[in-house]
């Protein structure tokens, strides 16, 4: 090695990030590892009354909305994950396999990564009105009767449905960048010697494409549930701060809304200790969730040699 | 003879199949394509029709551009200010972008490049965080601001350093920036050094323009993260002309109880995501790069 140790200068260039780091990351989770602890806690005067093991765990799970939030969160992370992933990568391997046109796709495919999320979230809303929306419209096409997606009274399947179609059109241009530069990566050989042994074109996808794509669709998958597990925002644009259609409130509350339900309260003692809670349950999840991902997966990543 | 007229014919139909297998798959691509296309049109659609049109059942699926009503766009900005809001959020999307920039090639430099004690240890308990859901850090952050008296009484100038301080830098883009930099060959490191070239003229001499392009995609896609921002920009904003574009859109059309005029809303989510539009399609390949090379969720 030419270079010495130079710890001096290092901590000198760390110390900008390490600085605000320090105050707004690795602070709060210790704080938030406190606040869960105290009970009645009063952020306005700095008092507690004492410390508490479970109460405002128990907060959590007795508040009337958590089994809305928790269900709500369960159905929008399983249904659209799964159904993202397989559509963006069938989206990818089609993109792949064109060459006349794929620039002119990639962007129409890519458009929805940059867009706003309350700007489209509100699009979405009227897409699904029920007399004026395009949805509604193409069903009568077919001869189906209007349906009541978002509006006043609309059930919570509805409105459920409605939102489902939004997230998995949010998450399908990230998801399809991934994978296409992932089928860019795979090398050429392997398709010209299933090619010279005239491989079945599915037998070729099941057997060569995903196994040298499963690292990029693990990764995809766990980022995907990680993600998804947070949905508030997808809600608050389609259905404003109300979290449902009229006259349906929080019918589609998430967890992560709980927190700042919780946040908004801040004044009212107790309510930060409850939010800490709502977001360490969040997290728990969270972390159940990928390391079952990781097991499950375990043994079907294929990575070839080198791995970068 | 033989043998050449059965591998004509074999050609032939291949060339067919393979015909076919385009098409196929050019309809699936057209048919998602218009799925992921139809939100955009119909905001457009929506956002240059009269009151009238916006109410008509079924609803009319194609405008003219003669007939375009352009005074929706004038009616949304006297709805709220969204001059005002556009403005904050290119404030403290620029300052936060900045800080971030300059904070994260510091930080990915000394990880990089220099060698003191702990920087993988460090480096690790970095990492480790980013599995960690915001909303844990969101509920210290917002009491700090309060310590710090940014929300009570709030200047403009509280406001944004509220919105912008606690965003001026990010694991994920040390880490990201730290792979672009590891790839520079120590041989011109240690050039450099046998050259009498200080750390810092290296830093900003060689390093800087050869990740530039990384850089570019951190700023890019920071700046896009900003001009999303809903939920930290509403908790701590105490005034209606502090809001960014997120928050001034989903406030001014949301009245509870009158209804919402469609066309006004529509045209105002329209200014709104235009200018994202713009930028991704004059830096589409700065995006792709970034996204596909590392997988940012913005």
């Amino acid at each position: 090695m030419l270079e010495d140790k130079s710890n001096v200068k290092a901590w000198f260039y760390l110390a900008p990030a390490l600085f605000l780091l320090t105050i707004f990351i690795f602070y709060p989770i210790f704080n938030a590892l406190f606040l869960v602890f105290l009970r009645d806690y009063n952020y306005l005067q700095g008092t507690w009354e004492g410390f508490t093991l479970f109460e405002n765990f128990l907060y959590v799970f007795r508040n009337q909305n958590f089994t809305q939030a928790l269900t709500n969160t369960m159905i929008i992370t399983f249904v659209s994950v799964p159904i993202s992933v397989i559509i963006a990568l069938l989206i990818s391997v089609w993109l792949n396999s064109v060459l006349k046109l794929r620039g002119f796709f990639q962007t129409i495919f890519f458009l929805p990564y940059v867009t706003n999320a309350i700007a489209i979230g509100m699009a979405f809303a009227f897409l699904f009105n029920q007399n004026y929306g395009l949805i509604n419209t193409m069903l009568g096409w077919v001869g189906l009767n209007p349906v009541n997606w978002v509006g006043l009274g609309a059930t919570w399947g509805n409105a459920m449905f409605s939102l489902l179609v939004y997230v998995v059109w949010a998450s399908l241009a990230f998801k399809i960048m991934v994978f296409l530069s992932g089928l860019q990566n795979i090398d050429k050989q392997y398709y010209d010697a299933a090619r010279v042994d005239s491989t079945k074109r599915y037998r070729i996808f099941r057997r060569i494409t995903i196994p040298l794509l499963s690292p990029m669709i693990f990764y995809i998958t766990i980022t995907s549930f990680i993600g998804a597990f947070k949905a508030y925002t997808q809600v608050i644009g389609m259905f404003g701060v109300r979290l449902g259609p009229p006259g349906n409130d929080k019918s589609l509350i998430t967890i992560v809304a709980l927190v700042y339900d919780a946040l908004d309260r801040s004044g009212v003692p107790g309510a930060l200790s409850e939010a800490a809670a709502t977001a360490i349950v969040l997290f728990l999840i969270t972390l159940v969730f990928t390391l079952i991902n990781m097991q499950v997966s375990k043994n079907r990543v294929h990575y070839s040699g080198g791995g970068k | 003879m033989v043998l050449d007229t059965v591998m004509y014919g074999d050609e032939k139909q291949n060339r067919r199949k393979a015909r076919i297998r385009f098409s196929l798959v050019l309809t699936m691509l057209i048919l998602f394509g218009i799925f992921v296309v139809i939100p955009f049109y119909w905001m457009i659609l929506t956002a240059f029709k009269t009151e009238a049109q916006v109410l008509t059942s079924p609803p009319i699926l194609w405008l003219n551009p003669v007939n375009w009503q352009f005074s929706n766009f004038a009616t949304a900005m006297d709805t709220a200010p969204f001059l005002r809001y556009m403005a904050n959020t290119v404030l403290v999307s620029s300052i936060s972008t900045v800080g971030t920039v300059i904070t994260t090639v510091f930080a990915a430099f000394a990880f990089a490049r220099l060698n003191f004690n702990g920087r993988d240890f460090l480096f690790m308990i970095l990492i480790s965080t980013m599995m960690i859901p915001g909303e844990i850090f969101v509920i210290t952050n917002f009491l700090t601001v309060v310590e710090l008296g940014w929300i009570q009484n709030q200047t403009y100038m509280n406001a944004i350093l509220a919105m912008t301080l606690p965003f001026m830098t990010s694991i994920f883009y040390i880490f990201f920036l730290r792979q672009s930099f590891r790839q520079i060959p120590d041989e011109l490191y240690y050039a450099a050094k046998v050259d009498g070239t200080t750390d810092l003229k290296y830093l900003f001499k060689i390093m800087v323009p050869i990740a530039l392009p990384t850089i570019i995609t951190i700023t890019i896609l920071n700046a896009m993260g900003t001009w999303n921002a809903y939920i930290w920009p509403r908790l701590v904003t105490q005034q209606q002309e502090f809001r960014l574009v997120s928050n001034g859109l989903r406030d001014a059309f949301s009245n509870i109880a009158g209804r919402i005029l469609y066309n006004e809303q529509m045209a105002a989510a329209l200014l709104v995501t235009f200018p994202l539009l713009v930028v991704f399609l004059l830096l589409k390949k700065y995006i792709i790069r970034g996204v596909s090379r590392s997988g940012i969720k913005g």
